[in-house]
């Protein structure tokens, strides 16, 4: 076998992950993407060991719920064939390896700094230099857009290249959040410390990376996790997203100066976000999902104020998106702009919302379903279009389907099972991977344990990572006015990607 | 100089009513009326801050930009009352020293290099460009019409002839109103609340003035407003006697306001394209007005 089979939350010895040469691994990992729609890369990166690097390239199969598994062994001062040339999704997962050891790929064509890490390989690179694609034209002109975003949201750069009010190319360069999440996961020795990290990776996917982490911890340390607790965490990530969605669906009302719907839908957001508060004591549900525990019990008097809360928001939310979607004004602005195509986004290995709202099957919760989305019998919500409207449309039916799981889960409570020991001791010589659908897409963590049973190293995947590129191929000759709803529209994360 | 006082006390409350209007329909309790009036005073007593790359066009602009809408609201009668200055041909003059202290804002904007805002600056050019062929056909009907050519003439004889008339200042008010929401860029033109300097085309025009020179802009904003408002006042008094005129003058306006206040809170704002073919279409209904005129006068039996 050239390749492990592993399924989602699974756990597997170093060992066995076969060790390719790198033709034999550029031909492996290349073969499986090309011209295979249901097949996309989770995850590809490096990490020293002996002495040398060790690229580990996780391919998922969405038809079999597998996930192929293979690594190849080797060292920082080789000139490799860089696997972008025959496949596009690659191309940041090599940026990525080439920035931080140094290796030297041939044949890449966008060979550009990612997020200028700490600890990157070359330290005389700086942020400030970023090799910008130009242009030397009369005719056409340049306008950069940030690090201060005017919103005061996060930090990035956006530098376009215009004719009058048309986009004809766009760079989006990111790293001004760059925290070192991932070497703070080795450093930090407490398990309370590591959920911390992991439920500031991104601010607006707290359930999303803090269950990603949780379940990684979980499998590395042999933990068998009990229903209530796989309850509670299907709960909040179906909250959060429909929390976030309905924040989203405001702003993008605002972008487009429908003041009605920003006021709306910015309103039905407040009391679902309150209820995270009620239930764990803080509304972005930070502290809520702990590896092992059920630090916040689900009881049925919580049951029954969620009943509350979602009968008092549906009906608003359904007037307010019949207003929406029937005014002809906002249509205008949604339809047709920043169409992104199918082709496109399977090149680039979009996940997530930003590859279903353009006709792609990738949602996680029935590829690889974990916690109770087996028994809810997931089914995603599929957009065609690629544009605004799309993006759109697909977080109105998503929030209407969260809601329905909602409903459906909180029908049947499960009891608080007794508290165990969570394992201080992890296995060592482990891999171990966890893909988690939050809002946005889908989250990859994996990890790797040392033969002392310390943590190697930590890889964490944002959704964001590959669609900032649908960003910048969406605004293609579009106008540049049109961008901010284009932005907005994938409402993508600036520290998910920084780390 | 009834009108001059008039327009200025209009436009104390003008912008107020419209964010309370706006502040209402979202359900918010929204700020006092007086409060864009006092965020100008709070301007005027600030010290303005200059960039390193502007000149002295910078500096200037604003001063010349205020002082243009004060010029033209010299010429704005009010009724059977003249405005301070009135000759004929005064129409011409009232668009181009609205045009002259635009131009100054466009080269002020330009001046400070920033890629932004020769964006605002070329869009607010385009669509001035485009406007000013809706608002000559309009005047220029109406003083053919009535065959004076100065605002207070045209106005007080234009409801003389007959009642019909009453019809085209409907649709000129309609011109005129479209006129004033493009001048102020407010929606469904451009969105005078948004952040995003991508979308503006007035307000990112202006993102370098602070303090005094801010302060000159607003109020100048303020008071371009109710001198739009008192021409579609003027459409419809004609020679009306004052104690039913200045009634309906503060009636029209404040009605003005909360249309326009409505409209920003009801409707999404044109995409950036659209916006020239909106304006362009302004052109159109102008002719109608021009050939009710021609149906009035009878050049066509």
């Amino acid at each position: 076998m050239e390749y492990a089979i592993i399924h989602n939350n699974a756990l597997i010895h170093l060992d066995e992950i076969p060790k390719l040469n790198y033709d034999a691994f550029f031909e492996l990992n290349t073969g499986l993407v090309r011209d295979h729609p249901e097949r996309h890369c989770v995850s590809y990166f490096g990490y020293r060991s002996d002495n040398s690097l060790r690229l580990i390239c996780c391919i998922a199969d969405d038809n079999s719920c597998e996930i192929f598994v293979s690594s190849c062994q080797v060292s920082c001062r080789q000139q490799l064939e860089a696997m972008t040339s025959r496949a596009l999704c690659f191309e940041r997962y090599e940026r990525e390896i080439h920035e931080n050891f140094g290796i030297a790929y041939l044949n890449h064509p966008w060979l550009k700094p990612v997020r200028y890490p700490f600890n990157r390989a070359d330290r005389s690179q700086a942020i400030a230099g970023y090799p910008f694609y130009a242009i030397d034209s009369d005719e056409l002109h340049e306008v950069g857009v940030g690090p201060i975003h005017a919103g005061v949201i996060e930090p990035g750069h956006f530098r376009f290249i215009c004719k009058g009010e048309q986009i004809l190319h766009l760079e989006i360069q990111l790293g001004y959040q760059h925290r070192g999440v991932e070497e703070l996961f080795l450093r930090r020795k407490k398990l309370l410390q590591r959920v911390t990290l992991a439920e500031n990776i991104a601010g607006d996917t707290v359930a999303g990376h803090t269950v990603a982490f949780s379940q990684v911890w979980e499998s590395l340390s042999g933990m068998e996790i009990p229903r209530d607790i796989l309850f509670s965490r299907t709960l909040a990530l179906e909250l959060e997203r429909m929390a976030i969605h309905t924040g989203d669906l405001a702003a993008l009302c605002t972008d487009v100066a429908y003041q009605l719907g920003n006021a709306v839908y910015g309103r039905l957001r407040t009391p679902l976000v309150n209820f995270f508060q009620e239930w764990g004591g803080n509304r972005l549900a930070k502290g809520l999902i702990r590896p092992g525990r059920n630090t916040f019990p689900f009881t049925e008097q919580l049951a029954s104020r969620l009943k509350t809360v979602l009968d008092t928001y549906e009906p608003d939310f359904e007037e307010m998106s019949r207003m929406l979607f029937r005014l002809p004004g906002t249509l205008s602005r949604f339809e047709r702009t920043g169409v992104v195509s199918t082709e496109d986004l399977l090149s680039i290995g979009a996940v997530g919302m930003s590859a279903r709202m353009g006709g792609l099957n990738r949602d996680i919760r029935s590829s690889h379903p974990s916690l109770l989305y087996e028994t809810l019998g997931h089914q995603p919500v599929i957009k065609h279009h690629g544009d605004v409207l799309s993006r759109v449309l697909l977080r109105r039916d998503e929030i209407r389907q969260s809601m329905q799981y909602l409903r459906q889960l909180i029908q049947q409570v499960p009891a608080v099972s007794p508290e165990t020991e969570v394992p201080v001791s992890l296995q060592p010589g482990m891999f171990a991977l966890s893909l988690v659908e939050g809002w946005r897409g889908e989250i990859c963590h994996c990890a790797i344990t040392r033969p002392d049973g310390e943590l190697a190293h930590y890889k964490i995947k944002d959704p964001s990572f590959h669609n900032w590129m649908a960003l910048a191929l969406s605004v293609r000759n579009n106008e540049i006015s049109d961008f901010p709803i284009c932005n907005k529209s994938f409402n993508l994360s600036y520290c998910g990607h920084d780390l | 100089m009834l009108s001059f006082l008039l327009i200025v006390i209009a436009a104390l409350f003008f912008t107020g009513i419209i964010n309370r209007t706006k502040s209402i329909f979202s359900g918010r309790k929204g700020p006092g009326i007086f409060q864009p009036l006092k965020d100008v005073m709070r301007l005027f007593r600030k010290e303005s801050i200059y960039s390193d790359t502007t000149s002295f066009i910078f500096r200037l602009a604003p001063s010349v930009y205020f002082s243009s809408v004060v010029m033209a609201m010299l010429v704005v009668p009010f009724g059977q009352s003249k405005g301070l200055i009135s000759f004929s041909g005064d129409f011409i003059f009232f668009a181009y020293v609205l045009a002259l202290g635009k131009f100054f804002n466009i080269i002020g904007a330009l001046d400070t290099g920033s890629s932004f805002e020769g964006m605002g600056a070329s869009r607010e050019a385009l669509y001035s460009m485009f406007a000013e062929p809706a608002f000559f056909v309009l005047i220029g009907s109406l003083a053919l019409l009535t065959g004076y050519t100065s605002f207070h003439e045209i106005f007080a004889a234009f409801h003389l002839g007959s009642p019909i008339s009453y019809a085209l200042a409907v649709l000129a008010a309609f011109v005129i109103g479209m006129l004033m929401m493009i001048e102020n860029s407010r929606m469904p033109f451009d969105d005078p609340k948004t952040h995003l300097e991508l979308t503006m085309v007035h307000e990112v025009m202006i993102l370098d003035y602070s303090g005094f020179d801010l302060g000159l802009i607003l109020s100048a904003g303020m008071l371009k407003f109710a001198v739009y408002g008192a021409m579609i006042v003027n459409l419809f008094i004609g020679i009306f006697p004052y104690q039913y005129a200045i009634p309906m003058f503060f009636a029209i306006q404040a009605g003005a306001a909360i249309i326009t206040g409505g409209i920003e809170s009801f409707m999404a704002r044109f995409r950036m394209s659209h916006n020239v073919q909106f304006i362009f279409a302004l052109t159109s209904v102008s002719l109608l007005i021009f050939f009710g005129a021609l149906l009035i006068l009878g050049k066509f039996s």
